[in-house]
C-alpha cells in the first residue's frame, strides 16, 4: 500500500500541451503513471504522446474516470485552473505552479476545503508511490519501493534524501513534496496522518525548513496520533532573519520560522533531528530496527 | 515587496486613511523648504525597510525650516543597520491625543487575514504580545467572505473605547482591509494610528509589503525602491537567480531553495561562513550557471566556492559546460568544490575531468572539502 496513489490512480494533466506539462507528461508515462486525459482550453479533440486532450475538466470527466489531476498552468492562470478541478470535485489535486498570488491562494484554499477534496502544493514537485505511480517533476530513478514515508516541503532536498536513502537500501512507500509556500492545500499534519494508517509505511521522514509553525505543529501531532517511529530534518540553520530563502514561505519574521525553534520543538516530543542529509539515513535504519526488534 | 513608509502611506492615502501631511526630500535644500511650505514644527524621518529607525537617531522633530534641513544632512548621511539612508520624510508635527496599533497580515496557521488592533498603539506589537497579551485584540477575516461589520463592532466594543469613536475607528478598519485586498498586501500596518488633539484621525507611520508575484499594474514601477540591495542581489534580480548576500567567505551555488539551504548549513556545520545563498532553479542550462558563477564571483568576500547540484529537471551535462566555459572565460582563482549527481551525471563528470575538475562524492564531503581548502588556502 503507498497513500493518496497507485497503480490503478488515473490521472488527469492540466495543461499538458505546455512545455512543462508536455514535459512532465512523457516523464510520468515512462514511469508508468495511468495518465487517461489531458485538458488544454481551445485544445480539445487533439491527441498528446497518444494521451486524448478536453477543453475543459468536465469533459475529460464525461469520457474518464478521473481520480487525480496534475495542474501546470502558468501561474496567473493555476488558482483558476485548481477551482476548476476542485469544482469538479476532482478527490486530488496536484499543483505543481510556482509563484501562484497568495490573495489566490487565500480564496483556493477555503474553496477546496469546501468542497471536500485534497490539494498538494503549491509550488510542489508533486508525490511518488515508488514502483506504481508518479504525479509530478520528481526524478525517475532516485526512488525505490519500501518502508519510509517521507514528506517534505522542498523539492531537490527531498531528492537528495531520498537518493541517499534509496542508496542505503532503504525504499520509500510514498514520498510527498507539499510545497514551499505560505499557503498549501495539504500540510505535515495532514500527510503524516495518512502515513499512520498506511501499512506499507514503517518509519516516516519530515523535512522542514525555515518560515512559518508548521513543524512545531506537526511535533504537536506527532506526538499525540503518531506511533510510528518520525525522523526530522531542518533546512536553514545558517540562515538569516527577514530574507527570503528561495522559497515564499521560506522567511524568519521577527522570532517566527528559525530553524532551531523547529529542532527543538520536535526533539522535545522524542523525534530525533538529523543536522545532514547523511544523519537522515543513520537515524532512519536505527528507527526501523528499533521497530523491529520491538515487534 | 516592501515599502518605505511615503510609498505606504499614498496607499493609505488611495483608499481614503488620511495621513500626515508631508512630502520627501534627498537633500538638505529640499528638506528645508518642505519644512518652509509646511510652516511650523516638522518631523524628519528617515526612509529605511529596516525597523528601529527612532532609536538609531532617524527620526528627529525640528521647530524651524534651518533645523529640519541640520537634521536631515545627518539623517541623509546615516545608514541604518546597514541600510543607507537616501530620502528622509518631511512631515508636519501633529499633536497625539492617542495612538492605536492597527493592522492585516496573512495567518500562515489559519490560512486567512488577520486583523490586529490594540488600543495601546506606537509600540513594537510583538513586545506587546509578550508583556499585556491582553491588550492585543485579534481576528480572522474568512477570504471568501471579507471583513464585516459585527467583527469590527465585536473587536471596538472589547477594547472598551469612548463610543465617539467607533465610526471613524470602524471606517478606517474597512479602508484597510480594502487596501490590503486592493494592493495584495502580505502586511498592512499603521502603527501608530493616532487620534490628534484636534479630533483628527491619521496614520502616523505605514508598513505595507506587497506580494512580489502579484504587484498590482497601479504600483507599476514602484519595484524600483525596493530594499537598498548589494549590487550582487541586483545583478541576481536582473538575471532571474534567487540570491541572498550573507557576511561570510564561501560562494554557495546550487538547484532547489530546500537544497541550497542544506548547503549553508553543512558548511556552517563544517566550520565555514557561507557568503551567499544562490539558487539556479530548476533546468537551468550552461548560461545560467555563468550567470550565477559570475554574481558570486563578483562577490569580493569570497574565498571559496561550492557547487552543490542534485540534478532532477536540470542536467548535470549543462552544468558543468557553464562552469567550464566561466572557467575560461574569467578564471576562477579561488579554490573551487563540486559536487554534481542526477541527470546525465556521466557525461558532466567527464566534462569536468577533462578540465582538471574532479566532483566530490556527496554534499557532506564538498562541505567539509571548501572549508579545508578555504581555511588553508588551497
Amino acid at each position: 500500500m503507498s497513500i493518496l496513489i497507485n497503480r490503478s490512480t488515473n490521472v488527469l494533466v492540466q495543461g499538458i500541451t505546455g512545455s512543462e506539462g508536455g514535459f512532465h507528461t512523457k516523464r510520468m508515462l515512462e514511469y508508468g503513471t495511468k495518465i487517461v486525459a489531458g485538458v488544454t482550453p481551445g485544445k480539445g479533440g487533439t491527441i498528446f504522446d497518444g494521451v486524448p486532450v478536453y477543453n475543459t475538466v468536465r469533459e475529460a470527466q464525461q469520457h474518464h474516470a478521473i481520480d487525480a489531476t496534475v495542474i501546470f498552468v502558468p501561474a496567473k492562470f493555476a488558482a483558476d485552473a485548481i477551482l476548476e478541478a476542485a469544482d469538479a470535485e476532482v478527490p486530488l489535486i496536484v499543483c505543481i505552479t510556482e509563484h501562484i498570488p497568495v490573495h489566490h491562494m487565500l480564496k483556493v484554499y477555503q474553496f477546496v476545503k469546501l468542497k471536500g477534496v485534497r490539494l498538494i502544493g503549491p509550488n510542489c514537485p508533486g508525490l511518488i508511490a515508488p514502483g506504481k505511480c508518479k504525479i509530478g517533476i520528481l526524478p525517475n530513478h532516485i526512488f525505490k519501493p519500501g518502508p519510509v514515508g517521507i514528506v517534505s516541503r522542498s523539492g531537490t532536498l527531498t531528492y537528495e534524501i531520498a537518493d541517499q536513502l534509496s542508496r542505503a537500501n532503504i525504499g520509500q512507500s510514498t514520498v510527498v513534496g507539499i510545497g514551499g509556500d505560505p499557503i498549501v492545500g495539504s500540510g505535515f499534519i495532514d500527510i503524516l496522518a495518512l502515513f499512520q494508517k498506511d501499512r506499507q509505511t514503517k518509519a516516516i521522514v519530515l523535512v522542514g525548513e525555515i518560515g512559518g509553525t508548521d513543524e512545531e505543529r506537526a511535533a504537536e501531532f506527532i506526538a499525540r496520533e503518531i506511533t510510528k517511529p518520525v525522523v526530522a530534518y531542518i533546512a536553514g540553520f545558517s540562515a538569516p532573519p527577514g530574507k527570503r530563502m528561495g522559497h515564499a514561505g521560506a522567511i524568519i519574521s521577527g522570532s517566527e520560522g528559525t530553524a532551531d525553534a523547529k529542532a527543538k520543538a520536535l526533539e522535545s516530543k522524542g523525534i530525533p533531528v538529523a543536522r545532514t542529509p547523511r544523519e537522515v539515513v543513520e537515524l532512519t535504519k536505527k528507527a526501523l530496527s528499533q521497530r523491529a526488534t520491538r515487534i | 515587496m516592501r515599502l518605505q513608509e511615503y510609498q505606504g502611506k499614498e496607499l493609505f492615502r488611495r483608499v481614503g486613511i488620511s495621513v500626515s501631511e508631508g512630502q520627501i526630500a534627498t537633500t538638505p535644500q529640499e528638506a528645508e523648504e518642505i519644512a518652509r511650505t509646511l510652516g511650523g514644527a516638522v518631523v524628519v524621518k528617515a526612509q529605511v525597510l529596516v525597523g528601529g529607525r527612532g532609536k538609531a537617531g532617524g527620526v528627529k522633530l525640528a521647530q524651524t525650516p534651518a533645523e529640519a534641513r541640520a537634521h536631515a544632512e545627518k539623517i541623509l548621511q546615516m545608514s541604518i543597520k546597514g541600510e543607507r539612508v537616501r530620502k528622509v520624510l518631511i512631515t508636519r508635527a501633529v499633536e497625539i491625543e492617542r495612538e492605536f496599533y492597527l493592522s492585516i497580515t496573512i495567518d500562515r496557521s489559519a490560512k486567512q487575514p488577520v486583523v490586529i488592533f490594540s488600543a495601546e498603539g506606537g509600540i513594537e506589537i510583538e513586545e506587546l504580545a509578550k508583556t499585556h497579551p491582553e491588550k492585543i485584540i485579534k481576528f480572522h477575516i474568512h477570504p471568501l467572505v471579507g471583513l464585516q461589520g459585527y467583527q469590527v463592532r465585536t473587536a471596538l466594543f472589547q477594547a472598551k473605547l469612548d463610543p465617539k469613536w467607533m465610526t471613524p475607528l470602524s471606517e478606517i478598519f474597512f479602508k484597510l482591509y480594502e487596501a490590503f485586498t486592493r494592493y495584495r498586501a502580505h502586511l498592512v500596518e499603521i502603527n501608530p494610528l493616532a487620534l490628534t488633539r484636534d479630533g483628527r484621525w491619521l496614520a502616523v507611520d505605514a508598513k505595507v509589503m506587497i506580494d512580489d508575484d502579484d504587484v498590482p499594474s497601479e504600483l507599476a514601477g514602484w519595484e524600483a525602491e525596493e530594499l537598498a540591495s548589494s549590487s550582487e542581489e541586483r545583478a541576481a534580480r536582473e538575471a532571474d537567480l534567487q540570491y541572498v548576500k550573507l557576511d561570510g567567505s564561501i560562494g554557495i551555488i546550487g538547484n532547489g531553495a530546500g537544497l541550497v539551504m542544506s548547503t549553508l548549513d553543512l558548511v556552517a556545520l563544517n566550520g565555514g561562513r557561507p557568503a551567499n545563498f544562490l539558487d539556479i532553479g530548476g533546468g537551468a542550462n550552461a548560461e545560467v550557471m555563468k550567470q550565477a558563477l559570475k554574481i558570486v564571483l563578483s562577490d569580493s568576500q569570497v574565498r571559496g566556492l561550492f557547487i552543490n547540484i542534485f540534478g532532477g529537471i536540470t542536467r548535470c551535462d549543462e552544468v558543468a559546460r557553464g562552469l567550464v566555459a566561466t572557467q575560461q572565460e574569467l578564471g576562477i582563482r579561488v579554490p573551487m568544490v563540486v559536487r554534481l549527481t542526477g541527470t546525465n551525471e556521466i557525461e558532466g563528470r567527464r566534462i569536468l575531468q577533462e578540465h582538471g575538475i574532479t566532483p566530490v562524492a556527496g554534499m557532506e564531503e564538498g562541505a567539509a572539502e571548501i572549508v579545508r581548502r578555504v581555511s588553508h588556502n588551497i
